[in-house]
């Protein structure tokens, strides 16, 4: 199976204190995989690392992505790439158009393929399938980006965003936060539809309950930065049962 | 980011577009200025004698205050050395011609001077709805349209051709709204200027195309003051536009306008500048020292006085365009776009001062400053005694690109009436690395995603600019943003 993602023994600091102490994960093509753990524990650390965030400093390891060092390369060069970051808190762009943002990110991706810019007529035509897709509303295309947004519609608008995109590694931090549980059907539903066989997951969840509806086909907990258990599902469904104290208590030697 | 220092450096450096010079013969008076000087400007410009008692009234005022160099405007948040105003050519004409009857006359070299800025002056090549009064150094070069304009009763021509053939309006509404003893510069242009527009729209016309007039300082060692006069008789509505340009030159040139505008009972005047004069070399060297007051009044009841601005370019900027609302019901509109770089430094705003009932005005200002420029907006908000029911609403936004611009605010109010409802917004805010990380996350690179962010800041400004306009303000804040000729 091809491997889209290799992480060795990452560690990662946040001016001088440690964050992640070791990291190995591995996603090949077609995977979804879930990533649990209590607030603190470095969850949302590693999907900025491997966006390339530069608040964070690289103290160990490597992180291998479609057979390139990913580390050594800029935020915007990863992107294009194909990794794509859904983020937990996504930002206001205020008086930037979503039509014109989206123009630009999926022409700058598509430039790096070596293909034709889309033209407005035909992003628009996406655009709408997209959003039909993970049912955003279509009148927030028309506005600025996420601006006075709720944060459902921020979320969904991440979906949307990464549905248009079309990334190889998709992460998504904690998407299933703040969502009402219909929003979070619908947006796991969208997600879903965009599971494909080329493509790998990596999703950051607090809570189980999002698992649910967006089944993985590994699960890992992260306690103080490192991966300390890997399992399927079931693994997610034990951590339910017995919360996160549980596994600190049985941190293997 | 650590790459932003770099982009920014870039910025800062990045070419002046129309930093050429235009090689034609000229007639340039000797530097200095005097009581002869005045009356050799006002001979070659044929003035009738109450123009140049005129002049010379403002020249003693101007002579007064000049005398003591303590009493030199340095309240602005600006620094420069004291302007040598006796190093200083106050009258350069292209062509030895002081005045021009046909474009044939023309150098053919001025003409492509204005194609090359995209100011087409054969008016088959003009774009639809455009009229343009050319202006270059101390002439009006070409007023296209104004046949057309004629039809409606609309007179557009030069200052010059106003004095000579409508000396009634001038005469009655010149310094009407910024006398002479106004303040030091207004003073000093109106004992100098040369040229400039002027526009009469009669009553009940609704001025069929936006009428606009370009400027140009081309020679060396000159100054440009130039008076723009426009008045809209009751019911009446004008779209005007300005662009400015000048060559690339390691001195510092003076520019001094004034701009009056009256608006009687329910006329509008819109009013937009894009004002792109040569800002100087990344380290301050050079540009053009933009110092002019734009005032306009709503003399009727109901009428509208709108000023949108983008100042791009000079290497100092200080100009305040206001409204007088003096008509109940008036409207008086302050929008403004300043972006500086490089050791660029603005000061600028508005003076809204309201003395009619039920008056209203509204002020957004947007700040962007890059490198080691400074960006002030100084705003005055007067709410007089007899102004009942009076609203203002004022929003200032600066934006910083790096950490060693500056961006500063002043805003004033003095509120003489209980009945006034004024609200004030400010913020600050450093183009955020968050929204950065953002925009390079969906594979924006680095340069696109400030363009897209200033642009997005400054989106409620540039769409109150006339469509063709808002068109070239999209491209010339991106030029100013790319670090290269565009």
């Amino acid at each position: 199976m091809k491997s889209i993602l290799n992480i060795q023994g990452l560690k990662a600091s946040v001016e001088g204190m440690p964050i992640l102490n070791g990291v190995n994960l591995s996603i090949n093509a077609g995977e979804v995989h879930a990533i649990m753990g209590p607030n603190g524990s470095g969850k949302s650390t590693l999907a900025s690392v491997l966006a390339g965030n530069e608040d964070y400093e690289i103290d160990g390891g490597t992180v291998d992505y479609l057979g390139t060092d990913l580390l050594d390369m800029d935020v915007d060069e990863r992107a294009r790439e194909g990794v794509f970051l859904a983020f937990q808190y996504p930002v206001e762009l205020p008086g930037v158009s979503t039509m014109n943002f989206l123009k630009q990110a999926v022409n700058s991706v598509r430039e790096h393929q070596g293909l034709e810019p889309l033209k407005a007529a035909a992003l628009l035509r996406l655009a709408r399938e997209k959003a039909a897709l993970i049912e955003l509303d279509a009148r927030l295309k028309q506005r600025s980006v996420n601006q006075g947004f709720s944060g459902g519609e921020k979320k969904r608008n991440e979906i949307f965003q990464l549905a248009m995109l079309e990334p190889t590694l998709a992460i998504l931090d904690e998407t299933d936060s703040g969502l009402d549980i219909d929003a979070l059907r619908s947006v796991s539903n969208g997600v879903n539809q965009l599971r494909t066989p080329d493509r790998g997951f990596l999703v950051i969840t607090h809570y189980q309950r999002l698992l649910d509806y967006l089944v993985p086909d590994f699960v890992h907990v992260m306690v103080n930065g490192k991966l300390v258990r890997s399992g399927g599902r079931e693994l997610a469904l034990e951590l339910e049962e017995h919360g996160y104290d549980w596994i600190q208590d049985h941190l293997p030697e | 980011m650590n790459t932003d220092t770099q982009y920014l450096h870039q910025v800062a450096e990045s070419d002046y577009e129309h930093g050429w010079s235009t090689e034609i013969d000229s007639d340039t008076i000797p530097k200095g200025l005097s009581e002869e000087v005045i009356r050799l400007i006002s001979a070659k410009k044929h003035d009738p004698d109450w123009m140049l008692e005129s002049r010379l009234r403002a020249f003693r005022h101007w002579e007064k205050l000049a005398s003591d160099t303590d009493k030199y405007p340095r309240w602005a948040h600006i620094q420069y050395p004291n302007i040598d105003f006796q190093d200083i050519s106050y009258y350069s004409a292209p062509g030895n011609k002081p005045r021009y009857d046909s474009l044939d006359e023309v150098d053919p070299e001025l003409i492509k001077t204005f194609e090359a800025l995209g100011i087409p002056l054969e008016e088959q090549k003009v774009l639809a709805g455009v009229a343009v009064d050319a202006v270059i150094d101390s002439v009006s070069v070409a007023t296209t349209f104004k046949e057309e304009l004629a039809k409606h009763g609309i007179i557009f021509c030069s200052f010059t051709e106003a004095i000579e053939n409508h000396g009634d309006l001038v005469r009655k509404y010149m310094g009407s709204v910024v006398p002479y003893t106004d303040n030091f510069y207004a003073a000093l242009n109106a004992a100098v200027f040369s040229d400039g527009s002027f526009c009469y729209i009669p009553a009940g016309v609704r001025c069929p195309m936006e009428l606009s007039t370009y400027f140009r300082i081309n020679e060396a060692g000159t100054g440009q003051f130039e008076r723009t006069l426009i008045v809209a008789e009751e019911g009446s509505y004008v779209s005007y536009l300005e662009g400015c340009t000048a060559p690339r030159r390691d001195e510092n040139q003076l520019h001094a306008a004034v701009v009056e505008i009256i608006a009687h009972k329910d006329a509008e005047v819109k009013y937009s500048t894009i004002q792109n004069w040569y800002p100087g070399n990344a380290e301050g060297k050079g540009g053009v020292y933009n110092f002019v007051t734009k005032r306009g009044i709503c003399e009727g009841a109901g009428s509208k006085i709108s000023w949108t601005q983008l100042e791009t370019g000079s290497a100092i900027t200080w100009k305040y365009p206001s409204v007088i609302l003096k008509g109940d019901h008036s409207v008086g509109e302050f929008y403004s776009v300043a972006f500086t770089k490089g050791r660029q430094q603005a000061d600028t705003g508005t003076k809204m001062l309201h003395l009619g009932r039920n008056t209203s005005s509204t002020i957004i200002s947007k700040g962007i400053s890059a490198d080691r420029s400074n960006n002030s907006y100084r705003g005055l908000v007067r709410i007089n005694k007899g102004a009942e029911n009076a609203r203002n609403f004022t929003q200032c936004d600066s934006m910083l690109l790096g950490d060693r611009c500056g961006a500063h605010t002043f805003p004033y109010l003095e509120i003489q009436n209980p009945t006034a409802q004024v609200e004030h917004e400010a913020t600050t805010s450093k183009v955020g690395e968050d929204q950065m990380f953002y925009c390079q996350q969906r594979g924006i690179s680095e340069q696109d995603a400030i363009k897209l962010l200033v642009s997005g800041f400054c989106q409620e400004i540039l769409t109150q600019l006339p469509m063709e306009f808002a068109v070239e303000a999209r491209k010339l804040l991106a030029i100013e943003l790319e670090g290269s000729v565009g």
